[in-house]
């Protein structure tokens, strides 16, 4: 009875008229909220379909290679894919090894070490962090994190393992600028952390009480419980949550301009600069035409791919979590 | 909790006592491991918020609202034209935004509850929702932007709709969807067609939450950079109230200034950087705080 009188009241208070709508008055809302729905799929599709259109010129020119080729040059007109898509994929790898234990880390502190009080003002300030715009994580990177960095933790690790074999390689900074591959993984990994820490948090919130509660009970440590009972029922969701944050490095433009150096070579060290599918078209994008333009949509194309078969499998792993 | 006593210690064998110990140092170490990365959280938008108010508050002048962006290495000027622009275009693109994700929301929670369709359409706007901006830039450029041969300002708009559509599309199904059926049935028995129980009945009980939803997105577009790179460019002037030619707006005019090599740019880029974020947090914050209380209830 409560709902219906509430129901009169909405109608009342909202000026509805006396008489309802024609039939075709309400097919046409139907078919409005339809026709916006299916819109989305266009938006969709034209996204894919225009890169495609703009890139097919850069692909009818260099066919396969241009997925392995390493040059970049403007004046001969001979452009390869591979070293901007090894620095996507080797910024956004480092930003997940960095990320993901910091994310579970706070996970694990807000659903079984926060005490209550803090709970709130703790989960607002790492939420807080995930709507700072990326170009503020940019500067922060370049002006705060890369002179840091560069002072004491490249100049010192480089003077470490310098003439070492493998690490001597990865690890050499020839320049200590502070910018490069790992600085781009590095603010990659905080922005990425509030999203997949807040994903798992949830998860880890919806196990039953009553599965952790008596692993309490019969005397687990909070480590044996988050690896014995929460972790292995939220696995697959924490994959997910993982895969999200992956695809969320994969496509980041801004912050990484600001700190991967922008380099159009591959290099083998990952405190060199580099540089990302984003942060190339980014730079080059409103210089550049012919097959230069079409050589950077097809950079955008590999990186349509890449991201949404990323983002399709921890979609289909997490249903339904909060508005990232 | 640690056997402390002479006879106990005495009578456990030594095997069991290591293994006791192994535990606790374990889950000391998650502990402090879980309580350093939070930490690490606060500590990281401490510093980011520390940066922008140092180094932003040093650009704030009374001319910063009210003068267009300079030259390179003149001396004075503001950022009122890139204020204005960002304004005008965002509103632009939350004005696109709304209506769309607004019916489109509807759909996904009223009519297409068990359609496979609605499924389809559900799960790719949740991937829309996390798809690089950028890849949306160059859709927009390569719609608008080359067929027009100029950049524009509705360019900048429409690629900033294109992102704020899924969050509204989102936040208005979830919030839709909180809506009891006894109120839309109750409204039914009445012998209210199904448009008129949504638009009196469900939109209104939602209102809150659909409000919020759109003030979340907005949070969103505001600081979007990468959309506009190629679509509304920046300008250093004020620009056309038609919107053609480059439009000058804040994320990408910070980018220009913040890179150059001119002291009174980069002090412009600080100050527009600090009034960005404080902008969008202070949204953020608002938003979310009235989510959780429709969630809640």
């Amino acid at each position: 009875m409560t709902a219906l009188t509430q129901s009169i009241a909405l109608a009342s208070e909202s000026g509805v008229p006396r008489t309802a709508p024609s039939k075709t008055a309400d097919r046409l809302f139907k078919g409005a909220a339809y026709g916006s729905a299916l819109l989305v799929l266009l938006v969709l599709a034209g996204i894919l379909g225009s890169i495609i259109y703009g890139a097919m010129p850069a692909f009818r020119e260099f066919g396969f290679g241009f997925l392995t080729s390493s040059a970049w040059n403007i004046g001969t007109e001979q452009f390869g894919a591979l070293p901007a898509v090894i620095g996507t994929v080797a910024a956004a790898l480092l930003a997940l090894v960095i990320g993901v234990p910091v994310s579970l880390g706070i996970a694990i502190y807000l659903t079984q070490l926060c005490p209550g009080w803090a709970r709130k003002p703790v989960a607002m300030t790492i939420e807080l962090l995930a709507s700072v715009p990326s170009i503020i994580y940019g500067m922060w990177g370049l002006f705060v994190f890369a002179p840091l960095f560069a002072r004491f933790v490249q100049v010192p690790v480089s003077n470490l393992v310098e003439g070492l074999p493998i690490v001597g390689t990865i690890l050499y900074a020839r320049i200590p600028s502070g910018v490069g591959v790992l600085t781009a993984g590095i603010i990659l990994a905080i922005m990425i952390v509030p999203f997949v820490a807040s994903i798992t948090r949830d998860m880890l919130d919806q196990i039953p009480t009553v599965l952790r509660e008596s692993a309490y009970g019969i005397g687990c440590t909070t480590w044996e419980v988050v690896r014995h009972v929460l972790v292995p029922q939220a696995s697959v969701s924490i994959i997910g949550a993982i895969m999200l944050g992956l695809g969320r490095a994969l496509g980041e433009t801004m912050a990484v301009t600001f700190v991967i150096g922008n380099a159009n070579r591959l290099s083998a060290s990952i405190f060199d600069p580099g540089s990302t599918i984003a942060s190339r078209i980014a730079n080059e994008f409103n210089e550049a035409d012919g097959l230069q333009l079409s050589s950077l949509m097809a950079l955008g194309c590999l990186l349509f791919i890449i991201t949404f078969v990323v983002l399709i499998i921890a979609r289909l792993l997490v249903r339904r979590t909060k508005v990232a | 909790m640690d056997a402390s006593t002479p006879l106990a210690t005495a009578e456990r064998p030594r095997r069991a006592s290591r293994v006791r110990s192994g535990r606790r140092i374990a889950d000391r170490v998650l502990i402090l491991a879980s309580t350093f990365a939070t930490l690490l959280g606060i500590v990281v938008l401490g510093s980011i918020l520390l940066m922008l108010i140092v180094e932003g508050v040093k650009g704030f002048t009374p001319a910063l609202l009210t003068e267009p962006t300079p030259g390179p290495g003149s001396v004075g000027g503001g950022i009122a034209n890139a204020i204005l622009g960002s304004l005008v275009m965002t509103f632009i693109g939350i004005v696109i935004a709304t209506p769309i994700g607004l019916m489109a929301g509807t759909f996904l929670a009223e009519y297409g509850r068990t359609s496979k369709i609605a499924d389809i359409i559900r799960f790719l706007n949740d991937v829309l929702l996390s798809a690089p901006s950028i890849l949306i830039g160059l859709f927009v450029y390569t719609l608008m932007v080359r067929p027009m041969g100029t950049y524009s300002g509705w360019a900048g708009a429409v690629a900033l709709a294109i992102i704020a559509t899924p969050v509204i599309v989102r936040t208005t199904e979830d919030m839709l969807r909180l809506v009891p059926s006894q109120m839309r049935e109750a409204g039914a028995a009445l012998g209210a067609p199904r448009s008129l129980v949504i638009r009196a009945i469900t939109w209104r009980a939602a209102s809150a939450g659909v409000v919020t939803g759109i003030i979340l997105a907005l949070a969103r577009i505001a600081g979007e950079t990468a959309p506009l790179l190629f679509t509304a460019l920046n300008n250093n002037s004020w620009f056309n109230a038609n919107l053609l030619g480059g439009v000058p707006n804040l994320p990408v005019m910070i980018y220009q200034f913040a890179l150059s090599p001119y002291p009174n740019w980069q002090s412009l880029a600080w100050a527009g950087a600090l009034l960005i974020t404080v902008t969008i947090l202070a949204l953020s914050v608002v938003a979310r705080l009235v989510i959780k209380d429709q969630r809640a209830r």
